[in-house]
């Protein structure tokens, strides 16, 4: 019997090829296709992208597709990918002003230059399922408006800015490197560049749960959505060889920015401050959560009491990692018989020690 | 992707590779002391060993013979799903004999058989702050590592005193490094923190998750935190083996039947089967550590 | 080196603004050993401002504080390294919040409480550390038997007195209190106030008090500081300024106090 702790390897083994068989379900239904994944279960490929901080859509919905669907393994798959890939530079950084809009919508204005843009959305949808999504339904196609050549789509924050209503965005000091969340460690505390990296691909869940904590009064910032803007940007990169810039495609990227509450002191006139969210792809939840949360952890910064947990940097920015968290909650699944057998001895030792004490007692 | 052809020696790119080598200088050049490095996401999960196998990644050259442990065994899934990482990615040799590998990688244990010069130990470490549960902010537990200022944690070995008449951690039991330092020892049970002192063989701790660094170079003084009164004792089993005899070594129970039937065997297989192999030819057993 | 009789602590022109707001403004002052010192004035005085800075727990916008160490050196608190900050502050010096929370470990027992100082200066046998919190408790009125009770488990007034126990057991020479009897029950305030008393004349004790309260302040002080709005407007000896204050702002403080 005591064999039975050996063989892990043919268990392994043995586990794995289920877990292949599982995978392909029922395999007289049509195998998914990663094409089939990446067009028609594109948010998905968009959580995975942006959490696991890699922008292709094949490989997302590869992961999606050996993950059996589980996003954060999706999300694991890419990142540990990720890992092997060779850094050879940094792109420029994205002009989302610049971007083709496929939704733009702002509820601080009724109408505003460029217009409100609403774009594939749930909003407005009743959410009744639907029996003809079983089949294949013929999709009524949608209208089409041409673009104007000089439409201007101005940020709000921008509109605000002109008549300095809003904090100005804070500038790089003098051309300080941007940090990189994935080349160093993360130091407390940290500054915004590495915060809103760490949100950025931090869990949309844990995010959510933030931002909607600071709603509910455990850190408030009366928030505005000010605009959330989808579509696709260009991304630029100037190689060194070359020394000046060339671009090397377009990436979807959602942006939302929060108008939130103001403040003001002697030296300076009361305005609005700023919280900002960007994503890969088209996760508008998670860029809102995450411009409420950056929001709320400005609060140092700005002056505000450090009072709730959106607001408090170290917890944050410690738990977002949804490889990280899912990694070490998983890793109890582990043997740790050594350990529990130190802690069985102590508890049988101070047992024994409880009852002498007892029958000690009871004689005297 | 799936074929390791594609992938560099050992996974890590050298670039990564040399920034963790410059992150075990300095671990090396301060013991105990904890370096922040840029812990790179692993085919495996964090709190899986991903510290342990950047690190191993890491110090592995093409001649090196590799053994991976887990609870101190050889045949731990864990283990064994390391080491055959490692035999995909870096093609090397690998063994499950302490005495031959010349850089072992352990999860919870270090093996029984004295470890020597020129080998090296890598420790998987889950929480590498051996304050954090007395303080959880890094920012303040950074600086009483800075200014020493650690009686902290002896209030936490007065309230086990207090509470229970002995100090009541039986595993991560914190140690001193040559006297500065506090550390965690890793999961370790407490009854190989003696094995850690003056040790002959290098000791790289790895936290892949909380991105930290620390070493023990060999011959390093390691003393376990008591009190003059209520010395550190080392875990005593009050058997031996029963498959190998071996006595005054870390033993597992193995629940046998339902009726409360149990089994106590070395917790080290390699240990174990190279015993019963050669009775006469093993090491003796390690009797109680004197300080 | 300087004389015995020299202060042991010397502040000198201190301020502290938060933002637009008047923290402390330009106060200088200067505490001997065994000298108490009370800091009196309504909410929003500034004395809880002048206490934070004068135990370096504040840094001033201006002005510096000196202490004379128990080597006999002067120094200058705000040119301290961490490490010497912090020695200081838990062997030299005790701190008595009015908050017991911010000054003890509410899960710890009131032992391990009392013996953190003890451990952090090196104190590495148990029995002894044991035996002189032990000792301490007794002092302070707490029962040898509640020694590995938290505070948690304890009343107002013996939170407080395991504060002072917590405080005086590495010998400090000076003590900071911030309202140490605010929100406790009359009786329990006199128990507190003879004990802080008799301490400060057994183990000649200095102390910085701070204090709305105009009782406590005659009751424990040698001498007196009345500030309002940052500054200092008034002080003396105790006795004379409450019996004869000068000032318009003094005399008002007074007169409500025996109003009630």
């Amino acid at each position: 019997m005591y064999v039975a702790v050996k063989g892990g390897e043919a268990a392994i083994a043995a586990a794995h090829a289920l877990l292949d068989k599982e995978r392909r379900g029922e395999p007289a239904i049509p195998e998914l296709t990663t094409d089939q994944i990446r067009e028609q279960l594109a948010l998905a490929v968009d959580r995975v992208m942006c959490e696991g901080s890699l922008y292709d859509r094949d490989l997302a919905a590869l992961a999606i597709k050996q993950a059996r669907g589980d996003l954060i393994e999706a999300i694991f798959l890419v990142r540990a990918y990720r890992s092997t890939l060779p850094r050879f530079g940094y792109a420029t950084p994205i002009d989302t002003g610049s971007m083709t809009i496929r939704r733009r919508i702002s509820a601080t204005f009724k109408d505003l230059p460029g217009g409100q843009v609403l774009g594939p959305t749930f909003d407005y949808t009743h959410r009744l399922l639907d029996d003809r999504r079983h089949g294949a339904a013929p999709v009524v196609q949608p209208l089409r408006k041409a673009v104007e050549d000089d439409a201007a789509v101005p940020h709000v924050s921008d509109l605000l800015g002109e008549q300095g209503l809003i904090e100005p965005n804070p500038r790089a000091v003098n051309d300080e490197a941007v940090g990189d969340l994935t080349r160093d460690p993360l130091s407390f505390p940290a500054d915004r560049d590495l915060r809103l990296q760490s949100l950025s691909r931090g869990d949309e869940g844990l995010l959510l749960a933030l931002g909607y904590s600071t709603q509910r009064g455990y850190g408030r910032t009366h928030p505005f959505a000010g605009e959330i803007r989808m579509g696709p940007v260009e991304v630029h990169f100037v190689p060194e060889e070359l020394g000046f810039e060339v671009s090397l495609g377009t990436i979807l990227v959602t942006e939302c920015e929060m108008v939130n509450q103001f403040k003001g002191s002697a030296e300076s006139p009361p305005q609005f401050t700023r919280g900002y969210g960007l994503t890969f792809g088209h996760c508008e939840r998670k860029a809102m959560s995450m411009a409420l949360v950056d929001r709320a952890l400005r609060a140092r910064e700005l002056g505000e009491e450090v009072v709730a947990p959106a607001q408090d940097e170290e917890f944050v920015l410690s738990h977002t990692d949804n490889v990280q968290a899912t990694g070490f909650v998983e890793h109890l699944k582990l043997p740790h018989y050594v350990d529990f057998q130190a802690e069985l001895q102590l508890v049988r030792q101070m047992r024994c020690e409880w009852e002498a004490a007892n029958r000690k007692e009871a004689a005297e | 992707m799936s074929d390791a052809a594609h992938y560099n020696f050992a996974y890590l790119d050298e670039q990564t590779k040399r920034m963790i080598r410059r992150a075990l200088l300095k671990a090396v050049a301060i013991p105990g002391y904890q370096v922040p490095f840029a812990s790179r996401e692993m085919p495996m999960p964090y709190g899986w060993g991903t510290g342990g196998v950047q690190v191993t990644a890491s110090v592995l050259g093409p001649d090196d013979i590799l053994k991976v442990i887990d609870q101190g065994a050889d045949d731990t899934t864990n283990a064994v799903s390391i080491r055959k990482f490692f035999e995909r990615t870096a093609g090397i040799a690998t063994t499950t004999h302490t005495r031959d590998a010349t850089v072992i990688q352990t999860r919870h244990r270090i093996p029984e058989a004295p470890l020597k010069e020129g080998q090296i130990l890598v420790y998987q470490v889950p929480i590498p702050e051996p304050l954090r549960f007395l303080e959880p902010r890094e920012t303040e537990t950074r600086r009483q590592h800075a200014l020493e200022d650690y009686g902290l944690m002896h209030v936490k070995l007065y309230e086990d005193i207090a509470r229970h008449g002995h100090i009541a951690t039986t595993y991560a039991y914190p140690v001193k490094v040559d006297d500065r330092y506090i550390m965690d020892p890793s999961p370790t049970p407490k009854f190989d923190n003696p094995k850690m002192d003056m040790c002959p063989a290098l000791q790289l701790f790895g936290a892949g998750r909380e991105k930290r660094i620390y070493a023990l170079p060999p011959y390093t003084k390691v003393v376990s935190l008591d009190f003059e009164d209520h010395p550190f004792e080392r875990t005593k089993f009050d058997r031996g083996c029963e498959l190998c005899g071996a006595e005054g070594i870390y033993l597992d129970e193995v629940v046998t039947d339902d009726r409360g039937g149990c089994m106590y065997v070395c917790s080290d297989t390699d240990y174990c089967e190279g015993r019963r192999a050669a009775p006469h030819a093993a090491a003796p057993p390690i009797r109680e550590a004197r300080r | 080196m300087s004389t015995p009789d020299a202060p042991l602590l010397v502040a000198e022109g201190l301020s502290k603004r938060y933002g637009q707001r008047i923290g402390c403004a330009d106060v200088s002052l200067g505490i001997h050993e065994g000298e108490v010192v009370a800091v009196v004035g309504e909410s929003g005085s500034g004395k809880s401002t002048l206490l934070g800075l004068l135990s370096t727990q504040l840094l001033p916008d201006a002005g510096n504080v000196r202490y004379r160490m128990r080597s006999g050196d002067e120094r200058n608190l705000f040119a301290l390294g961490e490490a010497e900050r912090r020695f200081l502050l838990r062997t030299d010096w005790g701190f008595v919040h009015q908050d017991a929370r911010l000054g003890l470990r509410m899960g710890v027992s009131a032992g391990g409480n009392v013996g953190e100082r003890l451990m952090a200066v090196g104190w590495r046998h148990y029995g002894r550390i044991r035996a002189e919190a032990e000792n301490w408790l007794e002092r302070v009125e707490i029962a040898r038997e509640r020694i590995d009770d938290c505070p948690s488990a304890f009343s107002g007034g013996m939170r407080q007195r395991l504060q002072i126990a917590k405080n005086m057991v590495t010998r400090p020479r000076l003590i900071f209190m911030d309202e140490p009897t605010g929100g406790l029950d009359v009786s329990v305030q006199a128990r507190l106030l003879d004990l802080i008393r008799s301490f400060v004349g057994d183990y000649g004790l200095a102390a910085v008090i701070v204090t709305h309260d105009l009782a406590v302040a005659r009751l424990l002080s040698h001498r007196i500081i009345v500030m309002r709005h940052g500054r200092v407007i008034e002080t003396g000896l105790t006795d004379q300024v409450l019996d004869d204050p000068r000032e318009p702002y003094t005399q008002l403080l007074v007169a409500s106090v025996l109003q009630v």
